[in-house]
């Protein structure tokens, strides 16, 4: 538990006399459940060009929402008015709503039990709010930053950009009243380099973080380290050969490989995917639930868990938005699919017990969905730094940071890019490639990786920004990784593609 | 000019254009797994015009307090004599999904925001910019989020796009004056919908199919008022259907959407019937290798590659080597040929069906944004005229930095070509031998240089032979650029008002035609079906 405290300015809104208005009316009008929530989301973003400012924008978005099990049928309203009134007019129209949409309704709605905690409050690990700290002085350091890289003589055009949030949620169903606070930072510089035959660029491999503005001074992440080496690799980029499409074992650095994760292992594994409720929109999974516990999933050497309780982690958090509170779990356990992501409703529905907490909603305007938690593959104990792994290929590719990626609607097929690859020859790295991109079926990507490295090559990776659902809703989710060693993978080249 | 919705029957002409909108091609998003990062979002969401399934007038503003009043009170809050623009938006939503046959989520949802720009103009001639949106804001607070922008402008940088706001332009003049109260819309809109939809759903269970899918409905009215006089509002609906339907092991799959601004036109029995009809299509299996083929997009497909297109075409990044549109050794390709067939590609907010706002509305500056142009109209603009590069979208200040035209975006995108009559099925007729799709997904960027995408086919691929659909074919991934594609055009058919399937969250003001691409290039073979 942090030592920050919830901002009084949201505590001391009437939380509990809005959720006694809005909880009093859903019942009143027959609901057998209600649930309610009142959030803050606050969010900057600044972006620079050059070093000079081209965008600043601020916002602050409020509002209550409330959620209703009504003869066996869901309905949702939310408000922006943070009155008792408006409070028991949504709740009103929550009821309404159910009521309109029965007609299409077949399933009973039933939820998973879960305790109640009574009146609790989780704030993120953070040290230093990034909305106390001046914009003046976040722009000074992006174009400080920006400066420095445009000082390069490879170096053409240099973008920064900096994502803030800080969301405060209050929750309550009666039984558990949860108010909670996190707070997460994106910072982003891209190097561009514009020669007479094209151009190519290079992004900091930088991930968001659940941190404070200390993550841009120093704390989980070494800018000034990184920064001062990015034109160097740009350079090396701008004058590689492109890549002979054909067959590489690849090692893949963290921050190339937590999207692979994210998009082949935690969307594959969202229990509502594999059970078809997103069939129409993002699709579903080959990871169907009859093979749990049987499926083939990847290696011995894949060990992957799900959690919302990793320090600093984008989907960390106390309490989920149905009140559950936060776990860690096994989803796929010695290369066999061992688990899924839950809420309450999925978990009811197929017997599982408890929901592992992963109902998510990113506005007061949303309905709480089944959003990832933290998805991450384990490192082995004792296991090999990226140099060993490296020295065991004899004719590969070293791939660092995410750019391009893709997957069909069943989580088979994929391809993806990267900000640099390195040619592996005889166990040493020997400059860079250009025009890469992997392209593999999930299935046979992990039941080709050999070995993944020792904990000293972990990093937390993420996303401010995964999307699901219709109407859409973006989540922050985070996903850890060793780097890890895979064994005769395609590659092709992007260049030949486009011929 | 009116639109065919799906229907091949009216041919199409560029000649009809009123003026234009400018809100701008939208950073992309996420539907599923990550969004394709472009940078900073450049353009703000589309403001919206009204329509049937709405209700103009007579309905008092939610929160007691109008939404034109915030816009007087924040500016005549802001420093006497300094520059300031408000923007307030109201906006309802209500929505239905459904999966297997029956309801998974829905809602209803009221969002009432106000932003305020201020402006502090320093004697160096720079000025700093402070933008702030709040939503829920009582009266009473306008006053704070005035404040709080005015310091955040006294705190900022120079802004790089500083110039005098964009002025009032009689030219503009609203659907809707400026003193109605806001539409709204409510689950009522769905209630004789939501009634065919169970029925339908229960056909569809007794005859083994499974139905997914989602309508949305929305209106969102905005105002505008800048301490320069412009005063202009918006107001628009805006709607989609979006219907599934699986076999009962899920095996064949095929989809339908339509965009609407009320439901009115929207059959679902009879969108059900057709995908009944591609699902039986599908009952004989043709698998195939990766490879290049002859291929026949649809209106949909069609779109999303040249809504792609649209959002990269921006005139800074081009001016600065940074694209596809950029000219080796320096400036822009605006004067080349692109395609081989003398198709267009433009945006008019006055085109009916296809209404936007045709002003622009910029809630922050981005590369080709700016808070300054925040009421500047929008001309009717030809992106490709004939099949040559005609224009790229851009602000004030980055048209002045790329040396070209203002020409702002919209939110809305037409293709055309001139005399063509083919209607999809007529395209299929005389097909030899190739691939007809039903619609692409997961499209994202792969070399910026050349704007190769990626991404998947779904949800119905079929051989076509000898002018009849032989079979249902496995999926692929494809590597293709839509610059490239313009360039293997065969055929470009009858435009149609469309749904991209996958920018329609955020871009569904279409409308495109069928199109023939040589050489295709299927990458590989997903197993997904």
């Amino acid at each position: 538990m942090n030592e920050q405290q919830i901002d009084a300015d949201f505590t001391g809104l009437p939380l509990r006399q809005l959720a006694d208005a809005a909880l009093d009316a859903a019942r009143a009008q027959g609901a057998e459940h209600a649930d309610f929530r009142v959030e803050r989301i606050r969010g900057q973003e600044i972006s620079l060009s050059d070093g000079r400012l081209q965008g600043l924008s601020d916002s602050d978005d409020a509002g209550l929402a409330v959620r209703v099990i009504t003869g066996g049928t869901w309905g949702f309203a939310s408000a922006v008015d943070l009155t008792p009134e408006a409070a028991a007019a949504a709740a009103r129209q929550a009821v309404e709503v159910a009521k309109v949409a029965s007609a299409m309704n077949t399933e009973h709605i039933e939820l998973a039990p879960e305790p109640g905690y009574g009146d609790v409050t989780w704030v993120s690990d953070y040290a230093t709010d990034p909305f106390t700290v001046p914009t003046r002085k976040k722009t000074d350091l992006l174009a400080a930053w920006s400066a420095n890289l445009l000082s390069h003589p490879v170096v053409t055009h240099a973008d920064a950009r900096l994502l803030q949030v800080k969301e405060c949620k209050f929750y309550t169903d009666g039984a558990t009243t949860a108010t909670q606070q996190r707070v997460r930072l994106h910072p982003e510089l891209t190097a561009i380099a514009v020669g007479d035959d094209g151009f190519e660029d290079m992004r900091t491999l930088a991930p968001p973080a659940g941190r404070g503005w200390e993550y841009l001074t120093g704390a989980g992440w070494d800018f000034d380290a990184e920064l001062a080496e990015l034109p160097d690799f740009l350079a090396g980029k701008l004058a590689a050969p492109s890549v002979e499409a054909g067959r590489y074992d690849l090692v893949i650095d963290p921050s190339n490989l937590w999207l692979t994760i994210h998009e082949s292992v935690g969307h594959a594994t969202e229990l509502d995917r594999a059970l078809g409720y997103e069939a129409a929109y993002a699709g579903t999974s080959f990871a169907t639930l009859d093979q749990l516990g049987t499926l083939r999933y990847g290696s011995g050497a894949m060990h992957v868990t799900g959690d919302r309780t990793t320090p600093h982690g984008l989907a960390t958090i106390g309490y989920d938005d149905e009140g559950v509170a936060s776990q860690s779990w096994d989803l796929i356990t010695g290369g066999v699919l061992t688990g899924y992501q839950l809420d309450r409703r999925m978990a009811r529905l197929q017997g599982f017990g408890r929901s592992n907490g992963c109902a998510f909603a990113d506005s007061p305007g949303h309905m709480p969905l089944q959003r990832m938690a933290n998805v991450s593959l384990q490192p082995a104990k004792n296991g090999p730094s990226t140099d060993d792994l490296i020295a065991g290929v004899t004719d590969g590719i070293y791939i660092q940071g995410d750019k391009s990626w893709s997957i069909d609607m069943q989580r088979y097929n994929f391809q993806f890019t990267g900000q640099r690859f390195f040619r592996i020859r005889n166990g040493r790295l020997d400059g860079q490639l250009k025009d890469v991109a992997y392209q593999a079926t999930t299935t046979d990507f992990w039941n080709s990786m050999e070995a993944v490295g020792g904990p000293g090559t972990f990093v937390l990776g993420g996303a401010f920004n995964c999307g699901k659902g219709q109407p859409g809703q973006v989540a922050p989710v985070s996903h850890g990784a060793p780097a890890a060693l895979f064994r005769d993978v395609r590659v092709l080249n992007t260049a030949e593609e486009n011929r | 000019m009116s639109i065919p919705n799906g229907s091949p029957s009216e041919p199409w002409s560029a000649g009809e254009r009123g003026s234009t909108s400018a809100t701008g091609p939208s950073p992309a998003t996420p539907h599923d797994g990550l969004p394709q990062y472009h940078g900073a979002p450049q353009h703000d969401e589309p403001p919206q015009h009204g329509g049937a399934a709405s209700r103009p007038g007579g309905t008092p503003p939610r929160g007691g307090v109008a939404p034109q009043d915030m816009v007087e009170r924040a500016l005549s809050l802001a420093r006497p004599g300094s520059d300031c623009v408000a923007i307030a938006e109201e906006a309802t939503t209500a929505n239905l999904r459904w999966a297997g046959n029956t309801l998974t989520t829905n809602g209803v949802a009221a969002s009432r925001s106000l932003t305020v720009i201020a402006i502090d103009r320093r004697a160096d001639g720079t000025a700093g910019v402070g933008a702030v949106t709040r939503t829920g804001l009582r009266p009473d607070q306008v006053e704070d989020l005035v404040r709080e922008a005015e310091k955040a402008a006294s705190q900022a940088s120079a802004a790089e796009d500083v110039m005098d706001l964009a002025g009032p332009d009689a030219s503009l003049r609203s659907a809707t004056s400026w003193d109605e109260v806001p539409q709204t819309t409510e689950i009522g809109v769905f209630r004789d919908l939501a009634a065919n939809l169970g029925d339908t759903l229960r056909a569809a269970e007794s005859a083994g199919r499974k139905l997914y899918g989602f309508a949305e409905h929305g209106v969102t009215s905005t105002f505008m008022g800048t301490s320069s006089g412009v005063r202009l509002r918006y107001d628009q609906p805006a709607g989609r259907l979006e219907l599934n339907a699986k076999s009962g092991d899920m095996s064949r799959s095929a989809w339908d959407g339509v965009s609407t601004r009320d439901f009115a036109d929207v059959d679902v029995a009879a969108l059900d019937a057709g995908l009944a009809e591609r699902l039986e299509w599908q009952s004989r299996r043709v698998e195939l290798p990766a490879g290049r083929y002859e291929t026949l997009l649809p209106p949909t497909a069609t779109s999303d590659l040249m809504t792609y297109m649209f959002w990269s075409a921006g005139a800074r990044d081009a001016a600065e080597g940074r694209t596809v549109f950029s000219k080796a050794g320096g400036g822009t390709r605006v004067g080349e040929r692109l395609a081989s067939l003398p198709v267009s590609v433009y945006s008019d907010p006055y085109c009916r069906g296809l209404e936007c706002a045709p002003f622009v509305v910029a809630r922050s500056s981005g590369r080709d944004s700016s808070v300054f142009d925040n009421g500047l109209a929008a001309r009717p603009t030809s992106w490709i005229s004939e099949g040559t590069l005609s224009a790229l979208h851009s602000s004030r200040f980055s048209a002045a930095k790329a040396g070209l035209p203002v020409t702002p975006a919209a939110d809305n995108l037409i293709m055309t070509a001139p005399e063509s009559s083919a209607s999809l099925a007529s395209m299929i007729a005389s097909t030899r031998r190739g691939l007809l799709l039903t619609c692409l997904w997961y499209i994202r960027e792969v070399d910026p240089q050349t704007l190769l995408l990626t991404g998947l086919t779904r949800d119905g691929v079929y051989l076509v032979e000898n002018g009849e659909v032989a079979g249902a074919v496995n999926n692929f991934r494809f590597n293709e650029s839509p610059v490239g594609l313009l360039g293997r055009l065969a055929e470009v058919g009858v435009t149609s008002k469309t749904l991209p399937r996958e920018w329609g969250d955020y871009f569904n003001r279409a409308a495109m035609p069928p199109v023939r691409i040589e050489g295709f290039n299927m990458s590989s073979v997903s197993k997904a079906s």
